[in-house]
């Protein structure tokens, strides 16, 4: 066991894990924050996406102990009360999700993408940085539409875009 | 997963120290392969030694013709580096078509090449343009250094630190990406240069990441997609699995190599 350390969705949390443990098994079973879904054990279905210092990473691929004093974010984390991150509001607006199953990794991929590329996303770009998330109910299109909108929305002055940061 | 000790060095010497302590100790990069290997219990190291704390393995230089990245480099670092897009865009390139965005924030340079996977990028881009992999003992041309499926010369505990690509000349790579995987089924390097023409494939074959001789020297004799008609490489010696068989692999290796050639010359 080890003594760990890290602040996730803003608060600070001190918790004892097997070295073993899978950051996406310290958020969902430790913690409870079971926004974040296993769809898969090859690492390839981006289910698991969470925002690691900011960037997205596959919560399946990184052990807690790696987190060590880092901030991690979940999809838990994005809302500021009862207002939506505008790209949790884009997949709403959009229709972006059918079952829900892939939604939290795809907005925290979309937000990645924000991060990177900046808020004007043409739709191929999108399709092209989605390829590491699965959806298996939507066909993606309406997913597309949703991250473009939710970027566009990143850009302007809502303030539940800068808690994401 | 079987159970480890885990430790996170600051300094490469205290990293040596970790991984001599034990004979099934393990380095730990971006943990995009060993992570999932050590879900599915195909691996128990005793220690995993996280390299993410040493400062020394980071960074990418140009010294003199060289450019030099460390071993804990991320992919989307080399994607998106602009020395690297000034001098070697095609390192660039290859490294924007690993895996997948999350994957590119994890991953690193030195991990990928110390595992040598049959389908990784990084190795078709080291034998091409003969770079040097540097440990912590000693340094390898990438000829010495990947011998196998999965193997290289790297004896227990050592450390790749660096990978140092010469400059000069020209390169591209072509890949054809497996639609679930993201990983090569065929991936072809090609570098024009002053030391000659040299085209590595990786995905394809049974024995990993190889130099295409036949190819060299038909581009030798005439630089254009032209000259490598009829050519492919042997499909027996191919991969044939789930995903294709043998001679699709070979067709492929031929189609990605034409393809880069085309490129490359279009760009003169
Ligand atoms: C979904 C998915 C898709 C992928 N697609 C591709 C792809 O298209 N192309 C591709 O090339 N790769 C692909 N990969 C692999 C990815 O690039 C890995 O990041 C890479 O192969 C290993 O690098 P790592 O830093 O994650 O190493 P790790 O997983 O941490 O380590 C891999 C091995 O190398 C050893 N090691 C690591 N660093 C060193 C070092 N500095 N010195 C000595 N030994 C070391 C470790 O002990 C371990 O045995 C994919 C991975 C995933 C999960
Ligand atoms: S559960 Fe992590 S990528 Fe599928
Ligand atoms: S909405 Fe069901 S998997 Fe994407």
């Amino acid at each position: 066991m080890r003594d760990l350390t890290l602040t996730i969705n803003g608060a600070p949390v001190s918790v004892a894990v097997d070295e073993r443990t899978l950051l996406v098994q310290l958020l969902r079973d430790e913690l409870r924050l079971t926004g974040t879904h296993v769809g898969c054990d090859t690492s390839q279905c981006g289910a698991c996406n969470v925002l690691l210092d900011g960037e997205a990473v596959k919560a399946c691929a990184v052990l807690a102990v790696q987190a060590e004093g880092a901030g991690v974010v979940t999809i838990e984390g994005l809302a500021q009360g009862e207002a939506l991150h505008p790209m949790q509001a884009a997949f709403r607006e959009h229709h972006g999700l059918q079952c829900g199953f892939c939604t939290p990794g795809m907005i925290v991929a979309g937000i990645d993408m924000v991060r990177r590329l900046g808020t004007e996303l043409d739709a191929q770009t999108v399709r092209a940085e989605l390829e590491g998330n699965l959806c298996r109910c939507t066909g993606y299109h309406n997913i597309v539409k949703a991250i473009q909108a939710g970027a566009s929305a990143m850009a302007g002055p809502a303030p539940a875009a800068v808690a994401a940061e | 997963m079987f159970a480890f000790a885990y430790h996170r060095p600051a300094t490469l010497i205290e990293a040596q120290a970790a991984l001599a302590a034990s004979e099934e100790a393990k380095p730990l990069a971006g943990g995009q392969t060993l992570i999932p290997t050590l879900k599915q219990r195909l691996a128990s190291p005793s220690d995993l030694v996280d390299l993410g704390g040493i400062p020394a393995l980071r960074g990418i230089t140009v010294v003199q013709d060289l450019l030099v990245i460390g071993a804990m480099v991320r992919h989307v670092e080399v994607a998106t580096s602009p020395i690297v897009a000034t001098h070697l865009p095609a390192l660039a390139a290859l490294a924007g078509l690993i895996g997948d965005p999350a994957v590119r924030n994890r991953g690193t340079l030195g991990g990928s090449v110390a595992n040598n996977d049959p389908s990784a990028d990084y190795p078709a881009a080291c034998l091409a343009l003969d770079a040097v992999i540097v440990t912590d003992r000693r340094e390898l041309p990438a000829g010495d250094f990947f011998t196998g499926l999965f193997e290289t010369a790297l004896q227990p505990g050592e450390i790749v630190t660096a990978v140092r690509f010469p400059l000069g000349g020209e390169a591209t790579y072509e890949k054809f990406p497996n639609p679930a995987s993201r990983y090569a089924m065929a991936g072809v390097f090609v570098r024009r240069g002053e030391g000659g023409i040299r085209v590595a494939v990786t995905g394809a074959s049974q024995g990993g990441v190889f130099r295409w001789g036949a190819a060299e020297a038909a581009l030798a004799a005439g630089f254009s997609p032209a000259a490598l008609d009829g050519l492919r490489p042997e499909a027996e010696e191919m991969i044939a699995d789930i995903h294709g068989s043998g001679a699709y692999r070979a067709q492929l290796v031929a189609v990605m190599a034409r393809r880069a050639v085309a490129r490359l010359a279009a760009a003169r």
